[in-house]
């Protein structure tokens, strides 16, 4: 198996890298698997391999853990990654029409990537920006009081 | 956008009725048209009002002052004088001591409203929070000087005295919290913020830590030092990327300045204080889960006992907070447990920061005396309902209870909720108009359960799974009597059986919408009819076999 690398980072190299700065405690296993999966955009089985020698655990503790958590994926996903709240308060702001063109737009449903790798579209729990629902997050950006004819200008800002 | 200036509420109990109240509210009707007063002053009955002797009453928001017993012939002193001038009726007040319950506490603000009173929010909005300076010139640390003078009982025997309870959702008496951890003999333990957050609604939390988190890290020193700590974390979600990068500027700079690490102020207390960022997982905000996933490990709730307090952080005694609830503590202190008590309700003192979301004008977040009721939140700071009239609401997020219509005027605190069974829980308040369907809202709060449930016990796991499956086949069209049973028994069973908060609550807004909207539900079953034309009703093939009426449900539905 070839090596994984994105961005020009290696994934064993990072591995060992971010060991030095966090050392071998549990407790830092889910800091350490943020950062892997910020830099990867996932969590491959690559890496959970590398952690669990590295870090002396059981490889299927460290694979609990990294689908345990909604930030944690597994899986690659596409370039952009859009977060649709689902939540009672964007709901009633009026989220479902928002979500019926963001599918339509898209093309494919939640949980889904796009064939072109572009996007991966995923459902979420409340982000804590209710007072301005319905929200859609895009990667780091966050859009508010998202209504449904606005959906595919904002899609459109994203290469 | 209409923004009311008063509102004018008449009793319409029985004995009201009786005495004339609708002839009352006609009156004030046609004299607030004759005054030109139509749009400023909304005028509506009001049912939960309590014994009383001097029945119709007549209730003026934003005043609250109580008129009673009105006659028809009153009206048009009330609203010249009142509505029109500004003046109260003095003649015409219900004397105090005729009123019981929560109307006499209504009287006892002495027509004052209930106005935003910040003390968790005091500098939010107004510091740099990246200056530790700027919170050291508003007083910043002064509390946890004056602690460090005094003993650790001392202490926790302000906060008992002040009576704070905790505003994670359970209203825990903050001082009986602490003892309990300072009680144990063991040489190492922890203080937690909980800063997880998620629950839908909520993002008061966010708003201190953003703006304020040097008030949280001097709390939690105070906090520390009271129970015997010397570590802290604070657990703040994952989706706070701002929240966190300011808690970590705020607790290095509070590090440069001596005000955390070894010997504070030259005393032999030492403490320091760990962020950790959540990845993702409404549980977390569970304290056990928490503690769990500090760990390293899945956010899975521990069975309890043994609680935190004696058995928490690798199995140390660990005082758990919330963000809210610790950001009272240094006003608590530099003003005193007397100053706090004068906020507030008796049972439940201080203030509350409330969200507002939902079919309302302006939505956002407000702190205010605990006990203010949901229908001065709507009318005076959300300034009225959007596109309807009002539903429902939904307080303290998706696990917290349905209130209708009959419920608006309860004071919300911790006592007067329990009492009506209703739970505060975070302080959302989502507000519903008419077209709202309240087996769709249902559908989207089982969702979200089903989806956060950790797994790991079954009747959580499962019920919330079912309890989905059966809405949406209600909402299909497909629904049938004995779903309303099976529903009212899978929310009995969640509460009972789960082995965590998130289990118990799951069912509590079905079973509320079950009890107050059953026709609702009811007229999808029979009629398949969604009244607010939200619900898809697609599989309705029905099938007439004689009298009797045969649902079929379709191929994949
Ligand atoms: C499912 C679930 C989610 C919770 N989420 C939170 C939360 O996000 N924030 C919080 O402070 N407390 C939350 N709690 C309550 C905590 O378990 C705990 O009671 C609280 O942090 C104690 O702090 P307090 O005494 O200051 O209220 C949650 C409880 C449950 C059962
Ligand atoms: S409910 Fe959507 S952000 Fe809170």
């Amino acid at each position: 198996m070839s090596v994984e690398v994105k961005n020009g980072l290696d994934i064993k190299k990072t591995i060992r890298e971010l060991i030095k700065q966090h050392g071998t405690e549990r407790a830092e296993l889910i800091p350490i698997m943020q950062k892997i999966n910020a830099a990867f955009g996932y969590i491959s089985s690559e890496a959970i391999e590398e952690l669990a020698i590295l870090m002396n655990l059981p490889t299927n503790q460290i694979f609990t853990v990294a689908t345990f958590y909604r930030m944690l994926s597994t899986e690659p996903r596409g370039k952009h990654v859009i977060q649709f709240c689902e939540s009672a308060p964007c709901h009633v702001a009026g989220g479902r029409q928002v979500w019926l063109a963001l599918q339509e737009a898209l093309g494919i449903k939640s949980g889904q990537t796009s064939q072109d790798n572009k996007w991966t579209l995923l459902t979420t729990s409340c982000l804590g920006a209710c007072g301005i629902g319905p929200v859609l997050v895009i990667d780091q950006d966050i859009y508010g009081n998202v209504q449904p004819q606005q959906v595919k200008n904002i899609l459109s800002r994203y290469e | 956008m209409k923004a009311v200036r008063s509102m004018v509420l008449v009793s319409s109990d029985a004995e009201s009725i009786a005495l004339g109240a609708n002839e009352v509210f006609s009156a004030f009707q046609q004299k607030i048209q004759d005054y030109g007063l139509s749009d400023e002053i909304s005028i509506s009955f009001i049912s939960d009002i309590g014994h009383n002797s001097a029945a119709p009453l007549v209730i003026i928001y934003p005043e609250a002052v109580i008129y009673g017993p009105v006659k028809p012939d009153d009206v048009l002193d009330i609203v010249e004088e009142h509505l029109d001038k500004g003046h109260i009726v003095e003649r015409k007040l219900v004397p105090a001591h005729e009123l019981s319950e929560h109307l006499a506490w209504l009287s006892s603000r002495k027509g004052t409203l209930p106005a935003e009173n910040r003390i968790v929010l005091k500098n939010v909005g107004l510091i740099d929070p990246e200056n530790i300076e700027d919170y050291i010139a508003l007083d910043g640390y002064q509390a946890l000087g004056t602690v460090l003078g005094k003993t650790p009982a001392e202490t926790i025997g302000i906060i008992k005295d002040s009576g704070l309870r905790g505003r994670g959702g359970a209203g825990f008496p903050t001082g009986l919290k602490w003892s309990f951890v300072a009680k144990t003999h063991i040489d190492k333990k922890y203080v937690v913020c909980n800063a997880d957050e998620s629950e839908p609604g909520t993002f008061k939390d966010r708003l201190v830590l953003e703006g304020d988190p040097h008030a949280i890290i001097e709390a939690m020193a105070i906090a520390a030092y009271a129970v015997g700590a010397d570590e802290g974390y604070v657990y703040i979600r994952g989706e706070y990327g701002l929240a966190i990068e300011r808690m970590k500027v705020a607790i290095k700079q509070a590090r440069e300045y001596g005000l955390l690490g070894k010997n504070i102020f030259s005393s032999k207390f030492s403490f320091d204080l760990h962020v950790h960022a959540g990845a993702g997982a409404y549980i977390c905000g569970e304290e056990t889960a928490l503690i769990e996933s500090i760990e390293g490990k899945r956010g899975e709730p521990r069975s309890r006992p043994p609680y935190p307090t004696t058995f928490g952080l690798w199995g140390k005694p660990t005082l758990v907070n919330n963000v809210e609830t610790l950001a009272n503590i240094p006003a608590i202190i530099r003003n005193g447990a007397d100053w706090y008590r004068s906020i507030g309700t008796p049972s439940s003192p201080g203030t509350k920061v409330y969200t507002i979301l939902g079919n309302v004008n302006v939505t956002g977040l407000i702190e205010v005396p605990m006990g203010i009721t949901l229908r001065e939140v709507i009318t005076i700071y959300a300034k009225g309902m959007k596109g309807g009239t009002f539903k429902m609401a939904q307080t303290g997020g998706s696990s917290g209870s349905i209130i209708p219509a009959n419920l608006q005027d309860t004071p919300m605190d911790f006592d007067s909720f329990k009492t009506a069974s209703v739970s505060l829980g975070s302080g959302a308040l989502l507000i519903c108009n008419q077209e709202i369907c309240v087996v769709d809202l249902a559908k989207v709060l089982l969702n979200f359960f089903r989806f956060e449930s950790c797994g790991k016990c079954n009747p959580c796991r499962i019920g919330c799974q079912k309890s989905f499956e059966i809405l949406s086949n209600i909402a299909e069209g497909i629904g049938t009597l004995q779903d309303l049973e099976d529903l009212q028994m899978m929310a009995d069973q969640l509460y009972e059986l789960s082995n965590c908060g998130l289990g118990q609550t799951a069912g509590s807004p079905l079973k509320d919408i079950l009890t107050y909207f059953h026709a609702e539900v009811e007229s999808h079953i029979r009629l398949k009819v969604c009244p607010a034309d939200t619900c898809p009703m697609s599989g309705k093939t029905i099938y007439q076999v004689g009298q009797e009426v045969k649902i079929t449900r379709e191929q994949g539905a």
